[in-house]
């Protein structure tokens, strides 16, 4: 998947968990959960839709490297067609 | 024959509308089944229905706003179809015989059924009747479209539930004499649980802190009963499921508090799947009749990121509310030591009409003492 790709399946994935915000105009360097109203499950759902369209589990220890979406879209460059 | 009526989908509820019938007459329904959906005011609600039977006769038309305990529908016993012989009181004379099944069919292909000549046993009306009198060109009066309440803004909504919200909570604050107390919980052992868990499984099968804390609840209160219940007419009347309400905030505001069924006996996978889907359901507006009248106490879980602590309004007529703030690292003495641990603030609001705060602090201690067992969970 190129890099575009991935950042419409984080765009995408964002739009499912938070219907009323418009990933497109979210600061991309920005965390995440500062500027959508998000709880813990909707991230848990949001890694899910993720996981559904890119293949890639990000396990718990590295949250912290996808909490923007320049992040979200670098971590699952990296990892993105390896076996799981 | 018995009158199913509009249930009462919580305290704050006096009426519903019924928005839209699931079944007509002639189907066969099973205890729960969904029969109708409702709009209360604060969501619409899938009604359930208590018992087995066949539907009779549905006495509401869709968009009609009713008192609760009014009968909507008319359940025949058993399993026999309202037209078979023998079948309770004959119904009025010119009453045609005509099998569910072609009732069904004649709905999904637009046959009128008096149109339709019956074929079938004492003339009854059978499915080939109306495949006949579809196929024949029969009067076919055009479908009607499903009756929709005028669209509603969405500010009209949000309102309706503010209302209601509003409404119950004052009625709280102004009957229910609410007690506080507070338990602050070392969430180590618990969180270590989740890590070592959490770490071997793909992300959709992930646990929450929040499955921990609404299993310990449940259990806990197996062993304070004293606060599984409701307060009616003067005394206090427990509970025998232990069915949690679950607070959940909704997208633009507003808060519902649905049931998750024997919260104590599921396993947590168990026990995070139905929190998913109820908190996904909660939101897009689809609750259960059940899941709105069940609750047996609430609890509301800040999560990470709210509050330290809350403490909350009982919803009437439950007599007690559990409150979680946020799990944050904290100073904790133990064992003549300091240590930084991450901690959460558990709460209680009793009724103290119900219980004392003897009971209350008893239930805080045992939560505190199963999270230190997340393995027993």
């Amino acid at each position: 998947m190129t890099d575009a790709e991935l950042r419409a399946a984080v765009l995408d994935s964002l739009a499912e968990v938070a219907p009323e915000a418009d990933p497109g105009a979210l600061d991309p360097a920005r965390p995440i959960i500062d500027q959508v109203d998000i709880d813990s499950m909707d991230f848990l759902d949001f890694l899910v839709a993720v996981a559904e369209r890119t293949g890639v589990e990000v396990p718990e220890r590295d949250y912290a490297a996808v909490d923007t979406i320049d992040a979200c879209v670098a971590y699952l460059a990296g990892r993105v067609g390896e076996p799981a | 024959m018995s009158d199913f009526c509009m249930p009462s989908l919580g305290a704050d509820m006096d009426s519903g509308i019924v928005l839209e019938w699931r079944v007509k007459p002639g189907d066969r329904v099973k205890r729960g089944d969904i029969v109708a959906v409702v709009d209360t005011s604060k969501a619409d609600i899938e009604i359930e229905v208590f018992e087995d039977g066949t539907i009779d006769e549905l006495l509401v038309p869709v968009g009609t706003r009713v008192q609760v305990g009014t009968p909507i529908a008319r359940l025949a016993d058993g399993a026999s179809p309202p037209s078979a012989n023998g079948g309770g009181p004959p119904p009025e004379a010119e009453r045609r015989r005509i099998s569910p099944v072609a009732r069904r069919t004649a709905a999904e292909l637009g046959v009128d059924l008096d149109a339709v000549k019956g074929t079938g046993p004492l003339g009854a009306v059978v499915k080939a009747d109306v495949e006949r009198a579809a196929g024949n060109g029969a009067p076919v009066p055009p479908p009607t479209p499903p009756e929709t309440r005028p669209a509603e803004p969405e500010g009209d909504r949000a309102e309706a539930m503010r209302a209601a919200i509003a409404h119950l909570m004052a009625r709280s604050k102004r009957e229910v004499p609410h007690y506080y107390l507070r338990e602050d919980v070392d969430m180590s052992a618990a969180l270590s649980f989740l890590e070592r868990r959490n770490a071997e499984l793909p992300v959709a099968r992930r646990l929450l802190p929040a499955a921990l804390l609404l299993k310990a609840t449940a259990l806990a209160l197996a062993d304070v009963p004293e606060l599984n219940g409701f307060w009616n007419d003067g005394r206090f009347e427990q509970a025998t499921g232990i069915h949690l309400g679950l607070a959940v905030s909704l997208r633009g505001g507003g808060l519902v508090a649905p049931a998750l069924h024997d919260t104590g006996r599921r396993s947590l996978e168990e026990l995070m799947e139905s929190m998913r889907d109820l908190v996904r359901r909660a939101r897009a507006g689809t609750l259960r009749s059940s899941e709105m009248s069940d609750p047996t106490l609430t609890v509301t879980n800040l999560g990470e990121r709210g509050a330290l602590e809350v403490y909350g309004v009982i919803y009437p007529p439950q007599v007690a509310l559990v409150g979680f703030g946020r799990i944050a690292e904290r100073p904790w003495a133990a064992g003549g030591m300091l240590a930084a641990r991450p901690v959460t603030t558990a709460t209680l609001s009793g009724d103290h009409r119900a219980s004392d705060g003897v009971t209350g602090g008893r239930l805080l201690a045992a939560i505190a003492a199963k999270l230190q067992r997340p393995e027993e969970l």
